[in-house]
C-alpha cells in the first residue's frame, strides 16, 4: 500500500511536473513563482488494515485519507504560502490493531521516517495511545475518529491536540432531548432497554446514558452488557422486548449492530424507537436490513441538503468505489481540509500548523466557516435517522441542518 | 423456557456445523488446523461474491463452494502436510509441527483475502425469514444451520459406522501406526478426512456467512469455538461435536436469558473446564 501511494504520488508529481514546465513556456519572460519544486511534503500514518479494528479503519479512515491524498496530489501537491506547489508522498504502516504496534509505528514515522505531519490511527483508545507521542514531538494531533467526553481535558494536557468527534455525553444528551419531547408528546412510555457491548465505545457511551436517561425520568428496565463475541441476539432481543419499554438502545459495533437488525426483524421486534450504535450510518446498512431501514436511529447523520456534503459523497463514491458511512468519514474528510489550508497559510512548521488549526477558519465539506472552539470541533450532527433511503441528522423539531425526527419508527419490511 | 430451548439449539446448531469438519481434521488426519476458520472465512466470501455479483443463491452456492473446499483441502494436505507427516517421528511431533504450519498458513489465507476484499465488514441478508418453531420465531438461516449439522452428522455417523471405507478411516484415527499393517492406505485415508475437513468448513462459512457479519481477520473466532466444542466432544468424534456443539449453545442461551448475558463466554469456559476435570478426553473421547 504504502508503495502504491507512493508511486501514485511520483506519477502524479511527474504529471505536475510538465504541466509546470509548459506553464513556464506559456508564460513568457515571467519569473514563475508557481513552479514546484519537486520535494514532496512527506504525511505518515499507521492504521488498522489488519486486526479487529480494520472493519472500523477501513470504513471511516483509511479511505478518507487516500481520497484526500489523491485528490490534493491530482491538483499538483499541497499548496505552500509561497504559492509553490508540493506533493505528499505518503508513509503508511499497519497497525495491526495492536497498541503497541501503533504507538512504535508513530514512533518511527517522528524518529526515523521524519514526516512533515502523522495523521492519526482509527479508534478513541489508539488516539489516546499516540497523543502523549504526538505532543511530544510536536506533531498536531487530528484526533478524527475518536469519541471522548475527556477532549477538554485533553486539549490542556496536549495543546497540539484537535478533537473532531465529539463526546459520550454530546450523542447522549442529543437522543435524550429527543425520547424527551415524544414521551412529552405521548408518543412514548417511560421506559428504555438498553443493551451494550462490553468494550471501549459500549462501556463510554452506556456510561454516560444512564445517568442521563434517568435524570430525563425515564426507567432503563432492561440494562445488559454483552461481549463483543456475541453473534447471537434471538434471547438478548426476546428479554429485551418482554421490559415493556418503548425505546431500545443498542450501543454496539457493526457485528452486532447488524446482527441485531437481522434478530429483530426475524423476530418482528420493533419498537417505536428503534436505536443501534456503529454501522447502522453504513453505506450497506440499508442492504443488510433487506432494503428495510426507514425510522432506524443511531449516531452521526447528515443534511441532505447539505450540497458540499452530497459533492463529497460522490467524489467518495467516485475514488474510493464505495459511499462514505454518514457518521466519521465527512468529519475525518473535513479535519484534512483543515490540515491542508493550515499549511496553505502558514507552512510546514508544525507548531505554526497548530496554531492555525487551532485559531483559524476554515472552508471545509462541513461548511465555509468551519472552525474549532477551544481545539474541539462543536458542529457535529449528534442523532441520525433512516429516512427516504438516506440517513439523516434528526433534532427534536428539526432546523438548523436537521430533520425533524419520526417517530413511531415503522414496521420491518 | 421452551423459547430458550430452541433458540439454544439453533445456536448450538452453528456451533456444531462448525466444529464438525475440525473434529475430523483433527481426530483422523490428526492435523491441528489453526486456518480452520480462515477456511470458514474464505468460504463466506466465496458465498458473497457469488451472491452479490452473480446473484447465485448462497443454497445453490453450496454446490460451487463445497467442491472447491475440499479440493483446495485436499491440496493443501498433498503440498504442505504431507511432508511434515512423512517426516514426524510421532504423532506428538506432527500435532506440534501442524499447530505450527497451520499458523503461518492463517496469516496467508488472511493476507489474501485482505487484498481482494479489504479490511472491512461484509454483510448480507438472506433467508432472514421468521420460521416458527414451537412457538418461537428463529430466523429461517439458523435453521438451516442447525438442520444441515444434524443431517451432516447422521450422514458422517453412517458412514463412519456402517461403511467399509468408515471402518479403514476409523482404523486410521485409532492406531496410525498398525493401520497398514490391515492393508489400508493411511495416508490416502488421512488426505481424504482433511479434505472432507475442508469441505465441512466450506459448508459452515457459506451458511454462517447468511446471518452473521464477517471480516478478512476474523476467521481466528471460528477456530477458537470449534476448537472448545472439539475438545468438549472428545477428538474425532461427530457425535460428540454435534453434543458438544447444542450443549454450549443451550448453556450461552440459558445464561443470557436467566443470569446475565455479560457472562456467556465465563459460562462457556467454565463448563469446558469442569467437563475437562471430570472428562479430560471429552464427552466421547476416548482413553
Amino acid at each position: 500500500m504504502k508503495f502504491r501511494i507512493a508511486e501514485a504520488a511520483r506519477a502524479a508529481r511527474r504529471l505536475s511536473t510538465h504541466a509546470a514546465a509548459a506553464a513556464l513556456l506559456v508564460a513568457t519572460g515571467a519569473t514563475s513563482v508557481v513552479a514546484q519544486d519537486g520535494t514532496p511534503v512527506t504525511i505518515g500514518y499507521a492504521v488498522s488494515k489488519s486486526g479487529p479494528n480494520a472493519g472500523g479503519s477501513d470504513m471511516t479512515v483509511t479511505p478518507n485519507y487516500e481520497l484526500w491524498v489523491k485528490e490534493v496530489n491530482d491538483a499538483g501537491g499541497l499548496t505552500l504560502p509561497d504559492g509553490s506547489r508540493r506533493p505528499i508522498e505518503v508513509i503508511a504502516y499497519d497497525d495491526r490493531s495492536s497498541a503497541e504496534e501503533v504507538v512504535r509505528a508513530v514512533e518511527r514515522l517522528a524518529t526515523q521516517d521524519k514526516v512533515d505531519f502523522i495523521l492519526p490511527p482509527w479508534g478513541t483508545g489508539f488516539n489516546l495511545a499516540v497523543a502523549p507521542l504526538m505532543a511530544k514531538f510536536g506533531y498536531p494531533h487530528l484526533a478524527g475518529a475518536a469519541v471522548t467526553d475527556k477532549a477538554p481535558d485533553f486539549v490542556k494536557r496536549w495543546d497540539t491536540s484537535f478533537w473532531f468527534m465529539g463526546g459520550s455525553k454530546d450523542y447522549v444528551e442529543a437522543f435524550t432531548d429527543i425520547l424527551v419531547q415524544q414521551r412529552e408528546a405521548g408518543a412514548i412510555n417511560d421506559k428504555i432497554a438498553m443493551i451494550s457491548v462490553a468494550d471501549g465505545f459500549g462501556i463510554d457511551l452506556v456510561k454516560a446514558a444512564r445517568p442521563a436517561f434517568e435524570a430525563a425520568g425515564f426507567d432503563i428496565s432492561y440494562d445488559e452488557t454483552f461481549p463483543p463475541e456475541t453473534s447471537d441476539f434471538a434471547t438478548i432481543l426476546g428479554e429485551a422486548s418482554n421490559a415493556g419499554a418503548d425505546t431500545f438502545v443498542a450501543f454496539s459495533y457493526p457485528p452486532h449492530t447488524f446482527a441485531l437488525t437481522k434478530q429483530a426483524k426475524v423476530a418482528a421486534f420493533n419498537p417505536p424507537v428503534f436505536y443501534l450504535g456503529v454501522g447502522a450510518g453504513f453505506p450497506i446498512y440499508p442492504g443488510i436490513a433487506g432494503g428495510s431501514v426507514e425510522g432506524v436511529m443511531s449516531l452521526g447523520g447528515i443534511d441532505p441538503q447539505n450540497e458540499l456534503n452530497a459533492a463529497y459523497r460522490a467524489k467518495h463514491e467516485e475514488i474510493v468505489g464505495r459511499a462514505p458511512d454518514y457518521w466519521g468519514s465527512v468529519l475525518v474528510y473535513a479535519s484534512l481540509q483543515m490540515l491542508g489550508q493550515a499549511i496553505e497559510r502558514v507552512g510546514l512548521d508544525k507548531a505554526a500548523v497548530a496554531e492555525e488549526l487551532s485559531g483559524g477558519t476554515f472552508s471545509t465539506v462541513l461548511g465555509e466557516q468551519t472552525r474549532l472552539e477551544d481545539n474541539q470541533l462543536r458542529a457535529i450532527n449528534w442523532v441520525g435517522q433512516w429516512q427516504d433511503g438516506a440517513f439523516v441528522a434528526v433534532s427534536p423539531d428539526g432546523g438548523n441542518g436537521t430533520a425533524a425526527v419520526k417517530l413511531p419508527k415503522p414496521d420491518w419490511q | 423456557m421452551l423459547e430458550h430451548v430452541v433458540n439454544g439449539l439453533v445456536l448450538g446448531g452453528t456451533y456444531a456445523l462448525v466444529a464438525m469438519g475440525l473434529t475430523i481434521q483433527y481426530g483422523i488426519a490428526r492435523i491441528m488446523n489453526l486456518s480452520f476458520g480462515d477456511t470458514i472465512i474464505a468460504a463466506c466470501f466465496g458465498t458473497y461474491v457469488l451472491f452479490s455479483t452473480l446473484q447465485i443463491n448462497p443454497i445453490l452456492a453450496l454446490a460451487v463452494v463445497v467442491p472447491l473446499g475440499y479440493a483446495a483441502s485436499l491440496l493443501i494436505y498433498r503440498v504442505i502436510m504431507k511432508p511434515l507427516v512423512d517426516r514426524a517421528p510421532s504423532d506428538g511431533a506432527l500435532e506440534v509441527d501442524s499447530i505450527l504450519v497451520t499458523f503461518g498458513l492463517l496469516f496467508a489465507i488472511q493476507g489474501v483475502l485482505l487484498i481482494f476484499f479489504g479490511g472491512g465488514y461484509t454483510s448480507y441478508s438472506f433467508l432472514n425469514t421468521p420460521v416458527n418453531v414451537l412457538g418461537t420465531a428463529v430466523a429461517g438461516n439458523r435453521l438451516l444451520a442447525l438442520g444441515l449439522s444434524l443431517v451432516i452428522a447422521a450422514v458422517l455417523v453412517l458412514v463412519l459406522y456402517r461403511s467399509r471405507w468408515g471402518m479403514m478411516l476409523r482404523a486410521v484415527a485409532l492406531a496410525p501406526q498398525s493401520a497398514p499393517l490391515f492393508g489400508i492406505d493411511t495416508d490416502r485415508a488421512a488426505r481424504t478426512a482433511f479434505a472432507i475437513g475442508g469441505a465441512l468448513a466450506a459448508t459452515g462459512g457459506v451458511v454462517v456467512s447468511m446471518f452473521q457479519t464477517f471480516t478478512a481477520t476474523g476467521g481466528v473466532v471460528f477456530t477458537m469455538k470449534a476448537l472448545i466444542v472439539v475438545i468438549l466432544g472428545g477428538k474425532g468424534s461427530v457425535p460428540g461435536a454435534i453434543v458438544a456443539g447444542l450443549l454450549l449453545g443451550l448453556v450461552e442461551t440459558f445464561v443470557a436469558a436467566y443470569v446475565d448475558p455479560g457472562l456467556t463466554l465465563a459460562a462457556v469456559y467454565t463448563v469446558f473446564l469442569v467437563l475437562l476435570l471430570v472428562r479430560p478426553n471429552g464427552l466421547f473421547g476416548k482413553a
